[in-house]
């Protein structure tokens, strides 16, 4: 395994990549795949990614063109160092400022924080994924570059070029779930410190993965959601779904759009349209069996609760949080409800809280809150032994962690399955771990990214479920269900049971948490949890 | 000599109040910033802090009055400060050298207040000094100082040892390594002082308490037996003026870690204080160049976060 020796290391040896992770080196899974020999092929670079963009491991994230001459090279390190001082201002960072400084300055270096990252563990600690090995090199920078202080007070580093790119690079090998910062003494973030890396290059320097700015929010502005759906077809597209879910279910639904004066608007993540449909299709079926007074908005941005921006960027992420209460303001609403997506949940409830004001201040409630009411209700007849297979729940970090709403998806979950059928993940709720996914990733797959992932951020989650299941045959016979009741935790949980065969190999299928409420109504048709893969 | 220490002891003291206040103040000052919280949040009540849930997980939540536990923030707090609770469970190893520096600083510092109270006490009422509270704390100061000396001594160099070691020697520049061996010094005259000449901390007791009723007069000892207190007087005072020009002032930040950042879950209702302050914030200038923001200076947050970058 190769691995930096020092935080020097950083500006050191040039165009070689500073770690190289050896998967016949990792630690094995749990059956049946704990034979590191007969895990997938771990895909390498190209050659030719290797000659365009910077490298600082095994994958490539954000794609940074080599500089062709001096002056390219004195702009990244100079638009660096611009960015890093606007970080230091109230007038450009008064949504961080705090956080940051207290993250810079006190960090006391004893690495409690190492080993609740997933990522330096999965790694085999390697050096370069330590928590504080980018927040360090971003703190030397500072303090001899920005502020001039003592090398010997703060540790030296040389700055090139190359250090900044690096930097940036490695700012997206952090899921930000802020595990690692849970377990801190002192409450030093490292992950705050990624995305204020990530702000940097964003906000200063322009640069970010394609996959969050071009396509994802900068798409969601300009028409309407980062899938490419326009206002016209997402109504296509739901329409779809009410049919295709009032065929399954036997229940005729429609799912209200733009009603003025609704008490909630709900708002989905608009790849549960594109992607797993049955999820907005059940929630139309619990919403409309409940009787509430809802809508769906179709004005732009609004039927897409992301906001990528929560992960990289102040700007984008204000822009669409605004959106977001400017259609629940025109549609005179009562209340946000946002549907099964952890970031849209974080983004809208709790970031954007300092953002919103006047008659954009708009109450925003988690779908968790609102589905577990209608259970408790009693409005749905329920049979648990609809749902008679073993289930586990994921937690995500942005719904859990960050916004400590742990209790009604797992009251829910008590209500809709037969007595033992549901089985916690170790270590679970506000400790839980990150699918993987987390701030970007789910959605990130240029070059090898995806396997770099599977490999290096994913891996704990699929380790913790499949000793969730332990005590059960791992055989297609014997299908398990993996609630995720977050988008992008989904993606990726698909993604790494794909990446493994687990669902022909071991039965492990997933979905979310609305589908087995559904998938137990008493007046739904037998079957709406299908176990078919997609 | 004797005066000297003197002044050097009030000005390490009186720069130790203006540093932290200082610091306390700069921090207190910060502009409001984006919720930023971390659950479990041990100020939650109903019973939701044991297991990290918030006020999200009510509905309409914004409707209801919070349950807001200051006994739940005590509960949390104490131990923490008192025993590192987040380190022993998250770093036992660090905790075992940890723990006892911090726990031998407290103890020091429970002796000084002690000190400190039989100075005020003795210049106030010279007749209740003399009795059993002169025998309280002729207990009480030699066992808290001396304990608290050894504590110190062995957790930094316990601290410093670690530092050495493989994971920690690259992030730890030359001041670190500075600081735990000023404690070692500092402590180690302190203990020498206690064993070789002050026994009781009759000495240093007598110094505190001429400190704090400003009688600079020479100890009641004799040659040597007199400078070695005044030479640990004079270097706990350096110590303590030196604490709070570095990040050992983490003992400021961590309560805004905790109570400005971590526990901040306060929600901004309309209509609320927070509004106007939120108003104002955002209409600030921006700066930052890249293409999608283009900030000169004088577009404020507001202007862009309302820019129609569709068109």
């Amino acid at each position: 395994m190769k691995q930096p020796a020092s935080v020097k290391d950083i500006a050191r040896n040039p165009g070689q990549p500073l770690a190289q992770i050896n998967p016949f080196e990792q630690v094995p899974l749990p059956p049946p795949f704990d034979k590191l020999d007969e895990e997938p092929a771990y895909a390498q670079l190209s050659e030719a990614a290797r000659e365009k963009y910077v490298v600082l491991d095994d994958t490539i994230a954000v794609n940074i063109e080599k500089p062709k001459s001096k002056e390219e090279e004195d702009r990244l390190v100079q638009g660096f160092l611009s960015g890093l001082a606007k970080l230091m201002t109230v007038e450009d960072n008064w949504t961080f400022l705090q956080p940051f400084e207290m993250s810079m300055e006190h960090c006391a270096k004893c690495q409690t924080c190492s080993e609740a990252c997933p990522i330096f563990e999965e790694s085999g600690q390697n050096e370069l994924y330590r928590p504080i090995y980018r927040s360090e090199i971003l703190r030397r920078i500072f303090f001899k570059y920005i502020k001039k202080e003592s090398t010997a007070v703060h540790g030296d580093i040389d700055l090139n070029w190359e250090v900044v790119a690096r930097l940036i690079e490695l700012s997206y090998r952090c899921n930000l779930c802020r595990r690692c910062a849970q377990t801190c003494p002192i409450g030093v973030d490292n992950a705050l410190l990624s995305r204020e890396i990530r702000k940097i290059a964003s906000m200063e320097m322009g640069i970010v993965p394609k996959e969050i700015h071009d396509n994802g929010s900068v798409l969601q502005l300009a028409v309407g959601s980062s899938t490419g759906m326009t206002p016209l077809i997402v109504k296509d597209n739901i329409e779809f779904i009410d049919e295709d879910t009032s065929e399954r279910t036997g229940i005729e639904i429609k799912t209200p759009w733009d009603v003025e004066g609704a008490d909630i608007l709900l708002i989905h993540n608009a790849g549960e349209i594109m992607a797993w449909p049955e999820n907005p299709g059940a929630f139309t079926t619990v919403f409309e069996a409940a009787g509430l007074s809802w809508t769906m908005s179709s004005e732009i941005v609004a039927y897409d609760g992301i906001n990528y921006g929560v992960w990289y960027d102040d700007v984008q992420f204000a822009r669409v949080a605004v959106r977001h209460a400017a259609a629940a303001k025109k549609l005179g609403v009562k209340k946000i409800v946002l549907g099964e997506c952890g970031h849209a949940h974080k983004a809208l409830t709790v970031i954007a809280d300092k953002v919103l004001t006047g008659d954009l201040n708009i109450p925003r409630e988690s779908s968790m809150v609102t589905l577990r009411d209608i259970v408790r209700s009693g409005k749905l007849a329920l049979d648990p032994s609809r749902n008679d297979f073993p289930v586990t729940l994921h937690d995500p970090c942005n719904l859990v962690r960050l916004m400590g709403v742990v209790s009604p998806q797992r009251e829910i979950l008590q209500a809709v399955l037969p007595p033992g059928r549901f089985r916690e993940m170790a270590p679970h709720g506000v400790e839980n771990y990150c699918c993987g996914g987390g701030s970007g990733f789910a959605i990130m797959s240029g070059h090898n990214f995806q396997d770099w992932r599977h490999h290096m951020t994913g891996r704990r989650k699929f380790r913790q479920i499949l000793e969730a299941f332990g005590d059960e045959p791992m055989d297609r016979e014997h299908p398990k269900y993996v609630c995720a009741p977050c988008s992008n935790c989904k993606g990726q949980i698909r993604d790494i049971i794909n990446y493994y065969d687990a669902w022909e190999k071991a039965g492990i299928y997933y979905g979310g948490l609305v589908e087995l409420i559904v998938n137990a109504m008493v007046d739904v048709k037998p079957g709406f949890v299908d176990w078919e893969w997609h | 000599m004797t005066t000297l220490a003197y002044i050097i002891a009030y000005i390490g003291i009186v720069f130790f109040l203006i540093a932290v206040v200082a610091r306390f103040v700069m921090w207190s000052k910060m502009p409001m910033h984006l919720r930023w919280e971390l659950y479990p949040v041990a100020h939650e009540g109903g019973g939701r802090a044991a297991y990290g849930g918030s006020y999200l997980e009510e509905s309409d939540w914004w409707q209801k009055p919070r349950q807001v536990s200051m006994l739940g923030e005590l509960k949390v707090m104490v131990p923490e400060i008192l025993f590192l609770v987040a380190l022993r469970e998250h770093n036992r190893k660090l905790w075992t050298r940890s723990f006892p520096f911090h726990f031998g600083l407290y103890l020091v510092a429970a002796a000084t207040v002690l000190m400190i109270l039989g100075g005020v006490v003795g210049a106030l009422a010279p007749a209740v000094i003399a009795t059993a509270v002169a025998r309280v704390l002729s207990l009480a100061v030699p066992l808290l100082g001396a304990a608290g000396l050894v504590l110190g001594i062995l957790g930094a160099v316990g601290l410093y040892l670690r530092r050495m070691g493989r994971e920690l020697r690259d992030y730890t520049a030359a001041a670190d390594f500075f600081n735990l061996i000023f404690f070692v010094v500092v402590f180690g005259v302190a203990l020498a002082t206690f064993l070789l000449v002050d026994r009781d901390f009759a000495l240093v007791s007598a110094f505190v308490a001429n400190l704090v009723t400003f009688k600079l007069v020479p100890l009641a000892a004799g040659g040597s037996a007199a400078l070695l207190p005044l030479i640990s007087a004079v270097l706990l005072s350096l110590l303590v003026a030196y604490i709070p020009t570095t990040h050992m002032s983490h003992f400021v930040g961590k309560y805004f870690a905790y109570h400005s950042i971590r526990w901040k879950d306060e929600p901004n209702l309309r209509g609320g204080e927070q509004e106007k302050t939120i108003e104002k914030l955002l209409n600030q200038p921006i700066s930052w160049g890249a293409p999608h923001i283009k900030g000169d200076g004088t577009k404020t947050w507001l202007d862009a976060a309302a820019e129609d970058k569709a068109k």
